[in-house]
């Protein structure tokens, strides 16, 4: 057994074995020929930069190792860093290039042909080139890139048998004479052509490897594989006709503000009515109600009970309230998959159309103001349906600062679907003008935050760039497949963490630490929001799962002033255990235990405000209570403006002392 | 002039795009400074979107402000 050398994932390869290595850009549908070739599932990621992970898997006694899709190879992010690694390393590359923007695609293949591997190109989605009116020289191609060329439509199996058959006839293609003659010379000192490749691409780490400077001359290679790719497709590529006119209109419609918002609200209806209402109310009854607590946890616990004792501390670790065998499973089969599901079913339903990177060039204007950029928008919807899930996905932002706002965001104030549907009960009974108090208190504290991050946090946030694919009708068997292997990686990720949590919560019950924790905040549920001592109760229970702690509060009587105070303080309170335990996953100890303390300060504070602003302008009509909107959005915006100024007066004395000096 | 100062249908000449990183992503997928490209689509204080041939990308308003272009 070896390992693949030069990277930094570790893959057994058995002796003798050759590494047969998938590249392309993202969107090529390189997936499914790893499927073809392996029989194992992977992630079919249609957005740029959702896999991180690589698959690999056995075909006929070689390895099959997938890349993530990528543009070219470099450092210029992980996954770049990932695939160059896996590519330097391969024995054969399956490049499989997109027909319809062969144009794009082409710049990887070349690139990938320079480092000497031998290739072979699998021409993809000719059918939808086809229809688009672009016709492909193929033979012409192959001869020119000089390395063999299969037509297919991998979506229908079209042609992955010749790519099976074609594998091993995989040659050296043509690279650039002058570029090819100054690889021969450096090749001699580094021993491997790819790796030469990168020195001269500037590129540092495969450089430092080799103990030498990187050479500065990626721009210049980039523009001539550029220019020679340009001619490429000159020669090989027939237009006939123009692409289809309503796709550019939609697309044009999905991204203006005008029209783009109210298809977005029509998506977020969609996604009301089928996750929100069909998803959270009939399915989750069935599987959470009838199935898990009806069925699965007297089953359990009866079998326990057989052993050991319900009330023993053992007993209620393993099978009590919180208990590891009862809650952990009802909650994240029983609650957590069908919405898991439901999420990752639009999720990829928007990929597969091209509609997300649409939509991440509508909202980008908006987020950019709070640090962050249009990307930012697949974990920010995410996070309604669950927290711990839209925290891991926030690993495709650009940079550490994007995502350390983000967490904090998700954190604090986006309220997961769990939650959202106890919410949505308790809101229904007060008065629309509370609603309206609720929803905008929220919404402020999610934009001052930000804000606040935004300016006080060093460093620049990534600007978007992204590449926009054609919009298509989805395929539901792609859509499908990537729904179930997104929920499979989650619930694989999330169970250990849901079981950790309800570990420690039963530990905390067993203890008396739960009741001294409750008895602590007692004074601040009283004094300070002005709710019944009962409610510290909730707030605990919220640590555990957030909609415990709002169901805790719906058995309560409360007038609609309490019960909205409540419902800001425990929406912003601290997330559910395993959201805090995937935050100290990802971020520094440090910083996830400062994030942690900082939603209990901010949502008791804000809680507080509210509660003694309405305390103050009283709450008995509608007015009343849009006053008390009034001046929360005041503050809010004071807040904002005074740390704008601050920062702005701080940049000019920077300047000026540096002036001086 | 630069990117940020668009407007949607104009033809436009890349002048210079400071930012090496940018640079590279762009050359890959297409974009070189010297190329001739059109304005697909302008977003009210959001990003722009260009096209070359079928190619086409959103570049963020700060990241096109940065960019110098001029027209025919």
């Amino acid at each position: 057994m070896s390992h693949c050398h030069g990277c930094s994932i570790k893959i057994d390869i058995p002796e003798g074995a050759r590494r047969i290595v998938l590249v392309g850009n993202p969107n090529a549908g390189k997936s499914v020929f790893f499927n073809y070739l392996t029989g194992m599932y992977v992630d079919v990621s249609n957005y740029p930069g959702t896999t991180l992970e690589i698959s690999h898997g056995r075909y006929q006694g070689d390895v099959v190792i997938d890349t993530p899709g990528v543009y070219g190879i470099s450092s210029f992010n992980d996954e770049e860093r990932v695939a160059r690694d896996v590519i330097l390393s391969a024995d054969v590359v399956i490049n499989v290039v997109n027909a319809v923007y062969l144009e794009r695609d082409l710049f990887l293949t070349q690139q990938v042909i320079d480092t000497g591997v031998p290739v072979i190109v699998a021409l993809n989605m000719v059918d939808e080139a086809e229809r688009q009116g672009i016709k492909i020289d193929y033979a012409l191609l192959s001869q020119l890139l000089g390395v063999p060329v299969i037509q297919t439509v991998a979506i229908k199996k079209q042609g992955l048998e010749e790519v099976k058959q074609t594998i091993w006839q995989a040659r050296q293609g043509h690279s650039d004479p002058s570029l090819q003659k100054e690889l021969d010379q450096l090749v001699n000192r580094v021993g491997s052509r790819g790796e030469a490749l990168l020195i001269l691409e500037g590129d540092a780490t495969v450089a430092a490897r080799h103990g030498l400077e990187p050479a500065n001359r990626r721009e210049e290679i980039y523009l001539h594989r550029r220019q020679r790719v340009n001619q490429l497709v000159n020669h090989v590529v027939k237009e006939i006709s123009k692409s289809t006119a309503f796709g550019n209109a939609l697309s044009s419609a999905m991204i203006k503000p005008l029209t783009g918002v109210p298809i977005l609200l029509l998506a977020l209806y969609a996604m009301y009515q089928i996750i929100g209402v069909f998803v959270a109310g009939t399915v989750v009854g069935l599987t959470e109600e009838t199935i898990m607590i009806g069925q699965y946890e007297p089953a359990v616990r009866s079998l326990v009970g057989n052993f050991i004792s319900e009330d023993s501390t053992l007993g209620t670790i393993l099978v009590g309230e919180f208990g590891l065998l009862t809650m952990t499973f009802t909650y994240v089969l029983g609650l957590l998959m069908p919405l898991v599901v439901g999420f990752y079913f639009f999720l990829s339903l928007f990929e597969d159309s091209g509609y997300l990177p649409r939509l991440a060039t509508l909202v980008d204007r908006v987020l950019t103001s709070i640090g962050l950029n249009g990307r930012a928008v697949i974990p920010l919807i995410l996070g309604l349906g669950c927290v711990t899930m839209a925290t891991i996905t926030t690993r495709l932002l650009g940079s550490e600062r994007e995502r350390r706002i983000a967490i904090f965001l998700l954190g604090l104030a986006i309220p997961c679907s769990a939650q959202l549907g106890v919410i949505a009960g308790m809101l229904a009974a007060v008065g629309p003008e509370f609603v309206a108090l609720y929803a905008l208190v929220i919404l402020a504290v999610l934009v001052v935050v930000g804000t606040l991050m935004n300016t006080l946090i060093s460093g620049q946030s990534s600007d978007l760039l992204i590449d926009l694919p054609p919009l298509r009708l989805p395929r539901i068997d792609n859509v499908l497949t990537k729904t179930f292997i997104k929920s499979y990686q989650f619930l694989k990720e999330a169970f250990p963490l849901f079981a950790l949590g309800a570990l420690l919560i039963s530990t905390f019950q067993v203890t008396g630490i739960l009741t001294l924790l409750q008895n602590a905040l007692a004074p601040l549920t009283v004094g300070w929001l002005g709710l019944p001592k009962e409610a510290a109760t909730a707030f605990i229970m919220g640590v555990v799962r957030r909609d415990f702690g709002a169901a805790g509060l719906a058995d309560m009587t409360l007038a609609p002033i309490q019960t909205v105070v409540a419902l800001i303080t425990i929406t912003l309170f601290v997330p559910c255990i395993a959201s805090i335990l995937v935050m100290f996953k990802e971020r520094s100890k440090k910083e996830a235990a400062l994030m942690w303390l900082s939603t209990w300060v901010i949502a008791f504070l804000i809680g507080g405000i509210v509660a003694q602003l309405s305390n103050l302008l009283g709450v008995s009509t509608p007015t009343q209570v849009f006053a008390v909107i009034a001046s929360v959005l005041a503050l809010a915006a004071l807040v904002v403006i005074a740390v704008r100024l601050s920062k702005k007066q701080g940049v000019r004395r920077d300047a000026s002392s540096k002036g001086a000096a | 002039m630069t990117l940020d100062r668009i407007k949607r249908g104009q033809c436009f000449k890349i002048n210079c795009i400071p930012d090496e990183t940018v640079r590279a992503q762009a050359i890959r997928f297409g974009i070189a400074e010297g190329e001739w490209l059109t304005c697909e689509e302008v977003v009210p204080a959001g990003p722009i979107v260009i096209r070359k041939n079928r190619q086409q990308i959103a570049l963020g308003r700060q990241l096109a402000k940065a960019i110098a272009v001029s027209l025919n």
